[in-house]
């Protein structure tokens, strides 16, 4: 069966830390830094769950800021 | 017919649509009001549309006709509106946005009595909010004040082109007499439309969608940084300099020998110099001087008479405003008083010369 | 895997920036709908080849910098009267594709009469209005679509109607007229709303070019800051309270009508 296997890459600096792509993200990938802010000082979206991702571009849908690019890869 | 001039008889109402057809003038938006209907009534009749591309549109509000006008204006465009006193009060957020944006456009006041709904009959009570501003904001028009139908149709042209020259839009304040009045008009030949081309050419900042541009263009009268906002200011003040050193235009009737000046503009300085003809001929050396443009007022042509005169009287249809910058100009060398009427009443030569000799002669 | 490890075995980029998305970090609030319908407007313009031909009409309110941070041609209307402004621009030069973005209190309160009478005539434009009930710039006040029992900065106990009139529901009066051909309200809280809303801000820009009259698109979006609430909450909120009054899908189409 095929897999697919995502990445995400987070524009730290532009985030916000508006939370919505860890809530759209349907395989729980991603999350808000807890100790870490920007230079903004926002709290900034990380992929925790790294090997969850299967780059459907959830998160990168619903950014306000644009700040999420996805890269996808469909294994045979 | 119309690639060349044209004599015919006609209301200064009339003559305005037709000369901005024959300018080339792009668009049009208006809302009916009297006394000024008939701008936008003949320009729906003669359908310019058809021949010259003009749009003509009658808005919702005078306040829709006056933003589609910032909208066009935005685009580099020749547009027009025009309105009579009431229509005009509600015009003064746009044009604001009009003079901030250093925008060309030119706006037509045929002025009725006022304040509030007022009285269809003639007036020029709207000169304070043509040339101190109107709306919000430091700015200025260029203000032309016709005196005859010639005028109405000759100002549509000279209120383009200096509007584009200093990007700053220009206003006709004619009065009910000069707009409902017909007379004999030469209607100038018909130029064509600029196209997109020499659009861009002359407007390199118009927004017409960026067409190959690198950077967007943006018409925007929004500045949060308060040193910014400074600088547009100065700019424009710096364009409303140069328009006051080279702008200013003035005629004067009968001045050489004078001992007396009447200041009066539009239909009252024609009622004025029926006045000066009869008052000369009971020995009364009196002149005129009408400004042609309110703003920039002749300020400096006014100070260079004054100390030759034994009294200087400012006829309005009004209770006293253009006396003001006449006393401004003046500033003590002879004796200034106003003579006006108001609510729509035009007075004869008569009620002028009483006036000169109560004031000044007794 | 590294997006590099993506790409060097045969795996591909899914979505990136907008290219028409300019670089300035927008000023909105974390979490709020105006970045994504920018984006979503960015997309769009760019995949239809509009870049060139482009006007947006900014608004007053807090998307009054739009023209910030999409690379086309604009012009920064007066409050409400942006429809007025398109009116013009989409007459004086049929070649451009002329759209206007809006707030509620700019397009249903000072602006509802240029708004009502652009529809009315049909104009070659979209419209797209950001309902989010109430007036974010000003820092929270009533709006006219603010919910009865609301609170906002002037209806601090809540939106009563005895005091201060119902919600006004523009978009189905909208729907009314003639010269509207594309009615349609949707949102961008989730994946699938974001993709929705942009199929219709595609079909609305395409009839904006076909000459076909005014598209309307409203977006029931959220103010975090102006409800007070996390972005996560206030779209919960707006689920729950919002799209009972404003409830998303398609009100009108003419084009699909004629089909």
């Amino acid at each position: 069966m095929a897999k697919a296997i995502g990445v995400v890459e987070i524009d730290t600096n532009r985030c916000k830390g508006c939370n919505l792509c860890v809530v759209a993200c349907p395989t729980n990938v991603l999350s808000l830094r807890q100790q870490e802010v920007n230079d903004k000082g926002y709290n900034f979206a990380y992929m925790l769950n790294a090997d969850n991702c299967i780059g459907c571009g959830s998160c990168s849908l619903v950014c306000p800021d644009s700040c999420i690019e996805v890269y996808r890869l469909i294994q045979k | 017919m119309m690639n060349q001039e044209e004599v015919r008889l006609m209301k200064g109402n009339e003559a305005i649509a037709h000369a901005a057809i024959r300018y080339g003038v792009d668009g049009y938006f208006g809302y009916p009001i009297t006394p000024q209907s008939e701008v936008l009534e003949t320009l729906e009749a003669l359908m310019p549309w058809e021949t010259t591309g003009m749009t003509v549109l009658q808005a919702e509000s005078e306040v829709a006709a006056i933003n589609m006008v910032y909208g066009g204006a935005s685009m580099g465009k020749a547009v027009m509106t025009s309105s009579s006193s009431p229509g005009m009060s509600l015009k003064q957020e746009g044009i604001s946005y009009i003079a901030a944006g250093q925008l060309p456009a030119l706006i037509v006041n045929v002025m009725r009595g006022g304040p509030g709904l007022g009285t269809i009959q003639p007036s020029q009570a709207d000169y304070f909010q043509a040339v101190k501003g109107g709306g919000h904001g430091d700015y200025h028009l260029i203000v032309l004040a016709p005196a005859s139908v010639q005028d109405m149709a000759d100002f549509v042209g000279l209120g383009f082109d200096l509007s584009f020259k200093y990007r700053t839009p220009a206003m006709i304040l004619a009065d009910g007499v000069i707009g409902q009045m017909m007379e004999k008009v030469v209607l100038p030949p018909e130029k064509p439309r600029r196209t997109a081309e020499q659009i861009i050419r002359q407007c390199p900042w118009a927004v017409t969608g960026k067409r190959g541009r690198k950077e967007r263009n943006v018409s925007t009268t929004l500045e949060m940084e308060p040193r910014l906002m400074e600088k547009n200011n100065e700019r424009l003040q710096r364009t409303y300099d140069e328009i006051a050193a080279n702008e200013v235009r003035f005629e004067e009737y009968m001045t050489e020998d004078a001992e007396y000046l009447i200041v009066a503009f539009g239909c009252m300085s024609r009622i004025c110099k029926k006045a000066i003809q009869n008052a000369r001929a009971e020995g009364i050396k009196v002149g005129l001087l009408r400004p042609i443009t309110l703003w920039p007022f002749p300020s400096k042509a006014i100070a260079e008479k004054a100390p030759a005169m034994k009294g200087i009287l400012v006829a309005e249809l009004n209770s006293g405003q253009m006396i003001e910058d006449v006393r401004l100009a003046v500033e003590g060398a002879a004796p200034v008083r106003h003579f006006g009427r108001n609510g729509g009443v035009v007075p004869n030569p008569g009620e002028i010369i009483n006036a000169l000799k109560n004031e000044f002669i007794k | 895997m590294t997006k590099e490890e993506i790409i060097a075995q045969g795996g591909s980029k899914v979505n990136s920036r907008p290219r028409l998305l300019l670089p300035a970090t927008m000023h909105y609030c974390p979490g709020c709908s105006h970045g994504v319908v920018h984006k979503l407007v960015a997309e769009v313009i760019d995949e239809l080849g509009m870049e060139d031909n482009a006007i947006g009409v900014a608004p007053v309110g807090c998307a009054v910098f739009a023209y910030n941070y999409i690379d086309i041609d604009w012009i920064e209307a007066a409050h409400g009267r942006a429809p007025a402004v398109a009116t013009a621009a989409a007459r004086l030069d049929p070649s451009a594709v002329v759209f206007t973005y809006q707030g509620d209190g700019d397009l249903a309160a000072i602006g509802t009469c240029e708004s009502i009478h652009a529809c009315n005539r049909g104009e070659n434009i979209t419209i797209i209005f950001i309902n989010n009930g109430i007036y974010g710039m000003t820092g929270g006040q009533m709006a006219p679509t603010t919910l009865e029992g609301m609170k906002t900065a002037t209806t601090p106990y809540g939106r009563r109607v005895d005091l201060n009139g119902y919600p006004l529901n523009i978009t189905n009066l909208v729907k009314e007229l003639d010269g509207t051909c594309y009615v349609t309200r949707e949102s961008v809280h989730t994946p699938a709303a974001v993709r929705k809303c942009k199929a219709a801000l595609r079909q609305a820009f395409i009839n904006t070019r076909e000459k076909r009259g005014t598209s309307f698109i409203e977006v029931v979006g959220t103010c975090n800051s102006g409800w007070k609430l996390s972005p996560e909450k206030a779209n919960q909120w707006m689920e729950e309270n919002m799209f009972a009054k404003y409830p998303p899908g398609e009100i009108k189409n003419t084009v699909k009508e004629k089909k």
